[in-house]
């Protein structure tokens, strides 16, 4: 590596010192340091308990009160620098709807697991007509999709300033505070109009973009001023990106987000080459001045030559999923169109679940509502997303009725069948083991509609009447309400 | 048989753990440490839902003069190289190579994984398969309505994929042969593949239809019908070596040189298992891996971090994962959020079925994805753009953004 680590006190390059991956550490690293007493002032049963739950990234120091106090000053000081993350973990936005971002330890997601889901900010600009701005207000915050029992939303707002005039930029800033608790992301290259936005939100602790090659100083004093972190953007030109985290970090703006371009079309090739390279340096080389989140701003296709709204849209919603991809911590974008959005949040939701998690959910037989001897039986396989998908159709239906699990070994519907996993005598062995005859007053089973051609050879091993279900579990209410007659 | 798949799925997951709690799995399921003593089903792995604070600058960091000028600075990338590389294959074969095909495909030969790395292209940019099916079957309104004409045709359809929609590959389904559906005889499967062969002159894929007998024996009489053509044969499975049939087909796909398509379901070990069942029959240079893709919103993430850790162990040195890998982006029209008609804010299903089956493709492009199968037009014409582009390393136009902040839309 010809790059040294640089020793921030000192501006000279410091001997290397190796950090240890978080897969590294052992719960008896940690447990070495905390002060092991066992005083389960942190509810857990001792302290080796809590340091395997701290490797895991489960609780954090702050949960343990007396390595807070004086007594273990150093201890405490050496458990941070031991368990920081290679990525900084920057807050902006202020009360319950603060978001943190970076906070990663590591370049994959089954290395360890990700933290901190990257925010997706909406944009707009001082120049819209009032009503225009506060119904684009309303409609980020409103904006909201049940996913498997969860509730996905936006999470910030970008303003932007178009007029380039203070009193202009901060008149928008004021209405969108008022409008709105969501976390705000000031975006301006003057100082003054930023200073500007920035009075119209001293509580709000909003992210300041950005600091450039020309405006930096006055952006870091701003910076200073209000405490609010600080873009750097550096578009495309990763060597300055790199001196103004440095310059920044020692004028003393430590909360810093890098934005190293987002450029899509022609330029999506450099920039996940960026987001990459960035990333890899900070969690597989321990490098700090990548250590920071990375801004991605899939809405910089808008400023392009394309004409066509759908086709912006569309270039703006692969640009947005890459980047969530590919190390991404908070995204600006401008499309509000649920058919954009939807992917980008159902996709974040899911690659920042923990992929030590189970795949699968335990086998047996589950009741919903209040179900009789006359409520039906329905069948599925035990893969975690097939069973949490029917159980919140089940539940936004107010179904009363059973759901036997059969053991697929975590295998959706559609592979189980095709695997032989799902079969008529799993689904036979499964009404027998769990004794469904003796709850309901029929025998007649709803299997998914995906494992229709199992229906003959299930009838013949179960002694049940097999019903065929609809293919998505969406359809359950509607065929239930049709077709379901106990012993029919 | 769930029950030992079961097992070996919490194998798999544990095996995913932070290390040390492998290392304290070892051998005893109870460990003693100083003043301390836990059961092992104690450890309970939830969501982290936040993180340690960051604070490692702090300590360097009390007293500081703040700069007048920029630090001048250079971003060097650490130079990684990977001791082992993915295998190539190729598919289809010219008639100076003993098949009928105008062009063949090849795939693999990844040295990194995909597009960390600018000096590093692709040495085979992915290839893309277009679907047929031997029978109609149920499609989603928006897909049904780009093929509705030729639906009844494997040969017109296939026609129409590499003409209109310029697929590289077709694969064909011969769904019809499930002995739970039409039962069709392999001799007429055999038919519909050589109407395929004649319409086109782009590499085959012959899909089957999951039935570990009846696909073994399908297979090996295609194999020997279409000799010399480089098909891949879609697809091979352990359970075929539990039925006893899968000496059979590989044996079939050797003599007439064909290629192999292992399909196991997101799991490495199995998929290793696999591979090593077929080293004993065929050079690895004749097999490829389907690892299994779900739908977004339907466990993507499970395929996204299974072609992840297979392509990088494969990089470091794995020997039994050296092999491409298949996506079946077409997997993405299972989400309801695909093909259903829902509220008016959620958009209309005909841009967001299409979204759905790009955005498929390209996360699981980024983890390195040798060949697709697709059915949306819009998604193939996306892919491939992005295909080109992201093989482009010219200096970008930083100004080409420059107005974002001030723009007025």
């Amino acid at each position: 590596m010809s790059r040294e680590p640089i020793n921030p006190a000192s501006g000279q390059p410091a001997e290397k010192k190796r950090r240890k991956s978080i897969r590294e550490i052992s719960p008896i690293d940690v447990y070495k340091l905390l002060p092991k007493i066992n005083c389960r002032e942190c509810r857990e049963s001792n302290c080796m308990a809590f340091s395997t739950r701290l490797v895991n990234g489960e609780v954090v120091l702050l949960d343990c009160p007396p390595i807070l106090t004086e007594e273990y000053r150093e201890a405490h000081t050496q458990l941070i620098e031991l368990l920081a993350p290679p990525v900084r973990a920057v807050t902006f936005g202020s009360g319950p709807d603060a978001v943190t971002i970076g906070g990663k330890y590591v370049l994959q997601r089954h290395e360890f697991t990700y933290h901190n889901p990257s925010p997706i900010a909406i944009d707009l600009h001082d120049l819209m007509p009032e009503q225009e701005l506060l119904d684009r207000v309303k409609t980020i915050g409103e904006f909201s999709y049940n996913y498997i029992g969860r509730t996905l939303s936006l999470n910030a707002i970008a303003i932007r300033c178009s007029s380039r005039d203070a009193e202009t930029f901060r008149d928008a800033v004021k209405r969108v505070v008022a409008a709105s608790k969501l976390p705000l992301i000031l975006c301006a290259h003057d100082p003054h109009v930023m200073e500007a936005g920035l009075s119209a939100c001293r509580e709000q602790t909003p992210l300041i973009y950005a600091a450039t090659e020309t405006n930096w100083k006055q952006m870091a004093e701003l910076a200073l001023q209000y405490r609010c972190p600080l873009v750097v953007s550096a578009p495309v030109d990763m060597d300055l990106l790199r001196s103004l985290t440095k310059t920044l970090f020692e004028y003393g703006v430590e909360d810093l987000v890098l934005d190293p371009g987002t450029i899509g079309e022609e330029g999506l090739a450099v920039t996940i080459a960026n987001f990459t390279g960035l990333r890899t340096e900070a969690c597989r080389h321990f490098d700090e001045l990548s250590g920071f989140p990375l801004l991605g701003i899939p809405m910089t296709v808008w400023t392009g030559s394309e004409i066509s709204e759908d086709v912006l849209k569309w270039k703006e919603a692969i640009t947005a999923s890459m980047l969530l991809s590919r190390y991404a911590d908070l995204l600006i974008m401008h499309s509000m169109d649920g058919w954009v959005l939807l992917p980008q949040m159902i996709w974040r939701f899911n690659i920042y679940t923990d992929p030590r998690k189970p795949v699968s959910v335990e086998p047996g037989l589950r009741a919903f509502g209040k179900p009789d001897r006359n409520s039906p039986v329905l069948v599925t396989t035990n893969y975690a997303l097939t069973f949490f998908t029917i159980e919140s159709d089940i539940k936004a239906a107010n179904l009363d009725c059973y759901l036997l699990i059969v053991d697929t070994g975590g295998l959706s519907v559609e592979s189980a069948v095709a695997g032989r996993y799902f079969n008529a005598d799993s689904i036979a062995n499964g009404l027998a083991e769990y004794n469904v005859e003796s709850l309901v007053g029929h025998k007649t089973l709803i299997i998914p509609g995906l494992a229709a051609r199992l229906s003959g050879d299930a009838e013949e091993a179960s002694g049940w009447k097999i019903l065929v279900g609809p293919k998505d579990s969406s359809g359950l209410a509607q065929f239930i309400r049709k077709r379901w007659s106990p012993g029919s | 048989m769930a029950d030992s798949k079961r097992k070996k799925m919490d194998g798999e997951m544990l095996l995913s753990l932070a290390p040390q709690i492998l290392e304290l799995l070892k051998g005893v399921q109870q460990v003693e440490l100083e003043n301390f003593s836990m059961e092992i089903g104690d450890l309970e792995l939830l969501i982290p839902t936040s993180t340690a604070p960051s604070h490692r600058h702090a300590a360097a960091h009390a007293q500081k003069i703040k700069p007048a000028t920029l630090f001048p600075e250079r971003f060097t990338r650490t130079p990684v190289t990977f001791p082992a590389k993915i295998r190539e294959v190729t598919l289809g074969a010219t008639r100076a190579e003993g098949g009928s095909r105008s062009r063949t495909v090849t795939i693999g030969g990844a040295t990194s994984p995909a597009f960390s790395d600018l000096s590093v292209p692709p040495v085979h940019p992915p290839a893309i398969a277009l679907d047929v099916f031997d029978m109609e079957v149920p499609l989603p309104k928006v897909l049904k309505d780009n093929v509705r004409e030729v639906m009844n045709d494997p040969a017109e359809w296939a026609r129409m994929n590499v003409k209109k929609f310029g697929a590289d590959l077709v694969t064909v389904h011969l769904t019809s042969t499930d002995p739970l559906f039409r039962n069709t005889n392999p001799a007429q499967a055999c038919r519909t593949v050589d109407a395929v062969l004649q319409a086109v002159d782009v590499p085959l894929i012959i899909g089957g239809c999951g039935d570990p007998r009846k696909d073994a024996a399908v297979f090996s009489e295609i194999a020997a019908m279409a000799e010399g053509e480089r098909l891949l044969l879609n697809s091979v499975t352990l359970e075929m070596a539990e039925a006893k049939t899968l000496e059979k087909v590989a044996v079939a796909a050797r003599k007439n040189g064909h290629v192999l398509l292992g399909f196991t379901g997101l799991e490495l070990n199995s998929a290793k298992e696999l591979n090593r069942r077929l080293y004993e029959y065929l050079p690895p240079e004749q097999i490829v891996m389907d690892l299994t893709t779900v739908a977004l919103g339907y466990g993507l993430e499970y395929s996204f971090s299974i072609h992840e850790r297979a392509r990088y162990a494969a990089l470091m040195g794995d020997a039994e994962l050296q092999h491409p890998v298949i996506s079946a982006s077409t997997n993405a029209w299972g989400a309801r959020e695909a093909w259903m008609q829902m509220a008016p804010e959620y958009g209309s299903r005909e841009l967001r079925g299409p979204i759905w089956e790009t955005i498929n493709a390209l996360t699981l492009f980024l983890a390195g994805i040798d060949i697709y199968m697709m059915m949306h037009p819009a998604a193939v014409l996306t892919l491939r753009e992005l295909v080109g582009r992201l093989n482009e390393t010219r200096p970008v136009r930083p100004e080409a953004i420059h107005d974002w902040v001030s723009v007025r839309i």
